[in-house]
């Protein structure tokens, strides 16, 4: 295909670094709010941890009072 | 369940956002009068009309939350500005961007939709301080509806008004030497415009579906007479 | 139920009557008007004013006076209750929502009576662009009043009231200003005043006025529902 030879010479000058720096932007931002969102999702995974640690106590404590 | 569908998207954007990026720095042909800085117009452009359109589109939602007085649209309304108003700063920055490469300076007054866009973003910033300030829940979902509403209306005719107050307009067109938009570049920009719409898209889900797990840990929590944690936003709506 | 247009008027008289008796705001927005004239003579080291500055300065000045006065005018309404009796009372929210756009363009009119005038004498070489700009003025409070309303009704409900007005309403009364200020520049430029699109202004403002009108007009409802 003559895509790959059709590719410009990457102008390594003022323009190059310009057009760069705005794809650069966007990625860091998307990195950025994936960050956070991973922050989110930590919290959200330690909390179901702890509900579930709680929940297997009710059990237990259940089982030993029937046992009881 | 928001996360239903929720990698098929993803890998929709994914394979878009490569495509696009390959498409623009392959194969579209360079342009006649800005030559290679105009490749960043692939990037700003989408980036606006999306965000523009997720404004309205949150102004949709808000209309369907005073309808229906359901809370989960007033979920929707919020993030699909949030989102809006994150891809908004990409716009600005870029746009910035654009500015210093072609004109030497970081900001130009001559680029109406540039400008309008600015005060878009002036007042759809102005939204979450508008919800801090409301403490009552229902209230605030309500109002914020009220302000999505208004501020949805407000976007056409804003950029209505600023295009008009421009006496000299650059047509900014994409153009090669020949002249008018050549096929090249218009397939380059669609596909760009695709990209960042399933990017915005998979976004909101993204952002959608964790609040729904966070408000289904509350609801777990609930349902245990297990104490809930505070920190819930004050004003980022509960999905559950 | 109370046949709107009695309601209408029973409200507006009301509103008008209260703000005479007290006169918290107006002489104060007033005040603050003519006082910002004088920082802008010594802050642009001018004592005459024409075209674009002229009219700059004159609605840069009407904006913010009419920012800071719409608060007032609303939050001492609610201090007094007043928000709660017209709750209950059997009239159409709507009703309730033109009444209070009209009492606040009745205010914004009568800042203008001193304002204006005063910035003539301060600043204008020549009178002549006044009378044609009685209509942009008219129409733009008429678009103030409407979005104004609508964003202060939300605010009077709210912990920082007095920043979120300003906050809120400034961009969105950028195109109301970007239209007034287009008709204005030509009416007050120095070779005596100029019609350069001032039908399409006046339209852009007409279209400002009857957006904001429908939205307030539809959503006012969800505002006062508690």
């Amino acid at each position: 295909m003559e895509l790959l030879f059709a590719a410009p010479a990457l102008p390594l000058d003022e323009a190059g670094k310009y057009v760069a720096g705005a794809y650069v932007v966007f990625v860091v931002l998307l990195v950025v709010y994936v960050a956070i969102m991973a922050a989110k999702l930590q919290r959200i995974e330690r909390d179901l941890r702890e509900v579930a640690a709680i929940a297997e106590d009710r059990k237990a404590e259940r089982r030993e009072e029937v046992s009881a | 369940m928001y996360g239903k569908g929720l990698r098929p998207l993803s890998i929709a954007t994914v394979a878009m956002l490569a495509l696009s990026l390959s498409l623009v720095f392959f194969y579209a042909p360079l342009d006649a009068d800005q030559g290679f800085i105009q490749k960043i117009f692939y990037i700003h452009v989408p980036l606006a009309m999306v965000a523009l359109v997720g404004f309205i589109v949150g102004g949709v939602f808000a209309i369907a939350h005073l309808r229906t007085d359901n809370r989960k649209w007033d979920a929707y309304s919020y993030v699909a500005i949030h989102i809006s108003v994150i891809f908004g700063v990409a716009v600005l920055i870029t746009g910035a961007i654009w500015a210093k490469a072609s004109w030497g300076h970081w900001w130009v007054w001559d680029e109406p939709t540039l400008v309008s866009f600015l005060i878009v973003f002036l007042l759809y910033a102005t939204y979450y301080p508008f919800r801090y300030a409301i403490e009552d829940k229902d209230r605030q979902a309500r109002y914020a509806s009220v302000f999505a509403v208004t501020a949805g209306a407000f976007v056409p005719l804003n950029f209505m008004a600023v295009r008009m107050a421009q006496s000299l307009v650059h047509p900014r067109t994409f153009a090669t030497a020949d002249g008018g938009l050549p096929g090249e570049m218009m397939l380059t920009f669609l596909c760009s415009l695709a990209a960042i719409a399933l990017l915005w898209t998979t976004l909101v889900k993204f952002e959608l579906t964790a609040k729904s797990a966070s408000g289904q840990v509350k609801r777990l929590r609930r349902a245990l007479d297990a104490p809930v944690a505070g920190g819930g936003s004050r004003i980022a709506p509960e999905v559950s | 139920m109370t046949p709107s247009h009695a309601a209408f008027a029973a409200i507006l008289a009301k509103d008008l009557r209260s703000e005479l008796r007290t006169l918290q705001s107006l002489p104060a927005m007033a005040l603050f008007a003519v006082t910002t004239f004088v920082i802008f003579r010594f802050g642009l080291d001018r004592t005459s004013l024409s075209g674009s500055l002229a009219s700059g300065v004159l609605w840069a000045t009407l904006l913010f006076a009419a920012v800071l006065g719409i608060n007032r005018l609303f939050v001492a309404e609610r201090e007094e209750g007043g928000f709660d009796a017209i709750r209950l009372a059997p009239i159409d929210r709507t009703v309730l929502f033109a009444a209070k756009v009209a009492a606040l363009v009745v205010y914004l009119v009568a800042l203008e009576l001193v304002a204006v005038p005063i910035f003539a004498i301060f600043f204008l070489d020549d009178a002549a662009g006044l009378a044609p700009l009685v209509a942009v003025l008219l129409l733009t409070d008429l678009g103030l009043a409407a979005t104004g309303t609508l964003i202060s009704s939300m605010a009077v409900n709210s912990r920082a009231r007095d920043l979120l007005v300003p906050l809120v309403l400034l961009p969105l009364a950028v195109p109301l200003m970007i239209a007034a200020t287009g008709a204005t520049e030509p009416l007050l430029s120095l070779g005596g005043p100029s019609y350069d699109r001032f039908g399409t202004w006046l339209m852009v403002l007409g279209l400002y006025d009857l957006i904001f009108g429908l939205v307030g007009y539809a959503v006012f409802d969800f505002l006062l529902e508690d």
